[in-house]
């Protein structure tokens, strides 16, 4: 069963809004979509039980029952007998609710049915935007009309429409050292090499009332882990303890937590830094709920991964059928990810690796060009791939060793997200000499595009859509124990490694 | 038995703001007239039958019952069991509904109590907009851009 509710905001008083939408056959004068109704038999429009045949603008015939209508709540219900559409045991309410500051009216319009499955997000979209975003419009714009013909009363401003920019919580050193209860850590107490990784037990403090405590299964590494322990990007302070992945189960909640429990599986891919250790606070705004068919190891190995490509994919630069993608590292984690998803999304993948066993992986992910770049100069690869013309965009998070190539790489007016530099910083760059091809460059961080539950919501959506429907996969990570966090920085720093890489507690 | 309603959009989501009005020791971080508040006999402020125990900025002394909280609905319920306002059956409900049309808040308060009918306008007046409405537009002013 799926339940679908919208509501909105009218900028006119109850009573008005009532006189409307009361009538049970009043639609045909109001809705887009509804041609021609009428109640059957003759009966009145506000009978129970009445019945309403009416077509819609595409031709379709639907009969509806009303079930129930209150003048006293402002409500109706109603239900579906007939359809050109398998809207499975479709129930329906509208209710209204006096908005008493102001003179405004909250419309609420939901209803339960049961879709066949592989009809579910279509039927979804129709019942709520074809219908009722639809209805919610046509209402808004009958009343407006209604007012500034009869100048009965001054419009009033309309309400807010768009969502409110929520400052994200930040929450600053995540461990807390010589408490009573301990967990075991990678601590980094100085800036350094992967021998700066120590395991320690360290202090775990009660959640504050804003946060919520995990306890995690699997722990996510990302190159970015590596940044934060050479001090490269300063988002741990010594000492303190790295990882932005992983997944779990909430242990605790504090006395503020609505809406998350004790037992609920979750994972996440944010900062504040201190995912590499047994259990951790977290305020959880940006935890993601995991369901049953996301396994834990899989969370924590592609969370990260899957959101990045998911904006680096749509948002950043949106991959077009057709278009030529160069993606750098195409067996590393996220390198894997942008093959298999750039390639649903129709473009030429060509890929680069640093050895035959990789090609061979990236390949089978559907990459249609492989390029070896420790045999062969890819810039000159792509250029004969492409007859001369070079890439559309080229996805470059390898940087010092790169870099350059990519920008030759490219064809006019192309596009260079660089988001990564796994080699070593880019350097500095003569932008001037970017007019030569009128390039565009990119160099997004991940924060910003993530920090708040409203931007990271449809990438985590994307992403998991990606995944059910086998868009892209991800295979098994390779697992470490939490003590061998130094060794996993070694294997991936020295690109011994494909796919993702994963600590277990 | 008097009826009071007052109700008003909050411009955040739902969740954001339930986060906030869900702790029934926490009025005095975001409800205008309220000094201070404390739980009685220490319990979770989220136990039902819990009695908070606060007092106003004009120094009235009010103590209220938890009757029901949903994490689900959204909603909270409470009486009164002693105030300054000569109330009697004094019960009232607070309640978010998600606005979907730009992730907004309907906000609702309720109350129904009996009281001596030459004082019913006055309480009426106190308490829908001197308590009730002033409550949620310090809400709105709190997530207000």
């Amino acid at each position: 069963m799926v339940q679908v509710r919208q509501s909105t905001i009218i900028d006119a008083p109850i009573d008005d809004v009532w006189s409307i939408l009361r009538d049970f056959n009043g639609h045909e004068r109001w809705h887009p979509a509804i041609s021609f109704s009428e109640i059957e038999g003759g009966d009145p429009v506000d009978a129970v039980g009445s019945v309403r045949r009416f077509r819609l603008a595409d031709g379709g015939e639907l009969r509806e029952q009303l079930l129930a209508l209150s003048d006293k709540d402002f409500r109706l219900a109603y239900c579906l007998l007939e359809a050109p559409l398998p809207l499975m045991g479709y129930v329906a309410s509208i209710q209204l609710k006096p908005v008493t500051d102001g003179n405004a009216t909250f419309w609420e319009w939901r209803s339960e049915f049961h879709p066949p499955t592989h009809r579910r997000d279509e039927l979804v979209k129709l019942v709520s935007e074809g219908i009722y975003q639809a209805g919610f419009a046509a209402i808004r714009s009958l009343l407006r009309g209604r007012v500034l013909t009869a100048k009965a009363r001054a419009p009033t401003p309309a309400p807010p429409s768009a969502p409110p920019l929520i400052p994200s919580p930040v929450s600053s050193a995540t461990t807390s050292f010589g408490q009573s209860a301990t967990t075991r850590a990678i601590v980094v107490e100085r800036y350094g090499g992967p021998e700066v990784l120590q395991l320690k037990e360290i202090g775990l403090p009660p959640p504050a009332p804003n946060e919520v405590r995990i306890r995690h299964t699997v722990i996510g590494v990302n190159f970015i882990d590596v940044y934060c322990r050479t001090g490269y990007f300063d988002l741990l302070q010594p000492p303190g303890v790295p990882g932005m992945e992983a997944a779990g189960v909430v242990e605790a909640v504090g006395s503020e937590i609505a809406g998350f429990s004790v037992g609920d599986r979750i994972a996440y891919a944010c900062p504040p830094v201190g995912a590499y250790t047994e259990r951790r606070n977290m305020v959880p705004d940006l935890l993601v709920r995991l369901s049953d068919d996301i396994p834990d190891e899989i969370a924590a190995a592609g969370l990260l991964k899957g959101i990045s490509a998911s904006f680096l994919l749509h948002d950043i630069h949106a991959v077009q059928p057709g278009s030529v993608v160069l993606v750098h590292a195409g067996a590393g984690g996220i390198g894997q990810l942008l093959v298999q998803w750039a390639r649903h999304l129709g473009a030429t993948v060509i890929a680069t690796v640093s050895s035959d066993d990789k090609a061979r992986i990236v390949e089978r992910l559907g990459a249609h060009h492989v390029i070896v770049y420790s045999r062969e100069n890819f810039t000159e690869a792509v250029m004969r791939l492409t007859g001369g013309v070079g890439a559309d965009v080229v996805y470059d998070a390898v940087g010092q060793d790169t870099f350059g190539g990519s920008l030759a790489a490219l064809r006019i007016r192309g596009h260079l997200v660089s988001f990564g530099q796994a080699s070593g910083p880019i350097g500095n760059w003569d932008i001037g000499r970017f007019a030569s091809k009128s390039i565009t460059v990119s160099r997004p961080n991940y924060a910003h595009y993530t920090d708040t539950p409203e931007k990271l919501a449809p990438h985590v959506e994307r992403f998991f859509a990606a995944l059910r429907q086998g868009v892209v996969r991800i295979e098994a990570p390779k697992r470490y124990n939490l003590s061998d966090a130094g060794e996993a920085h070694r294997d991936l720093e020295a690109r011994r490694t494909t796919g993702a890489l994963v600590l277990v507690p | 038995m008097t009826k009071v309603y007052v109700s008003s959009v909050i411009p955040a989501p739902a969740a954001e703001v339930w986060k906030l009005v869900r702790n029934f020791n926490g009025l005095p971080a975001w409800a205008p007239f309220v000094a201070e508040s404390r739980v009685e006999q220490n319990a979770p402020a989220d136990q039902i039958g819990c009695i908070r125990n606060f007092v106003l900025r004009d120094g009235g002394r009010i103590r209220e019952k938890l009757l029901a909280l949903s994490d689900y609905d959204l909603s909270c319920s409470y009486a009164i069991l002693e105030s300054p306002m000569a109330v009697e059956n004094y019960i009232a409900t607070l309640s978010l509904t998600p606005i979907t049309d730009g992730n907004l808040t309907l906000a609702e308060w309720e109350a129904e109590f009996d009281c001596a009918p030459e004082r019913e306008a006055a309480l009426m007046h106190q308490i829908g907009t001197g308590v009730f409405q002033a409550a949620l537009s310090a809400l709105k002013q709190r997530f207000g851009r």
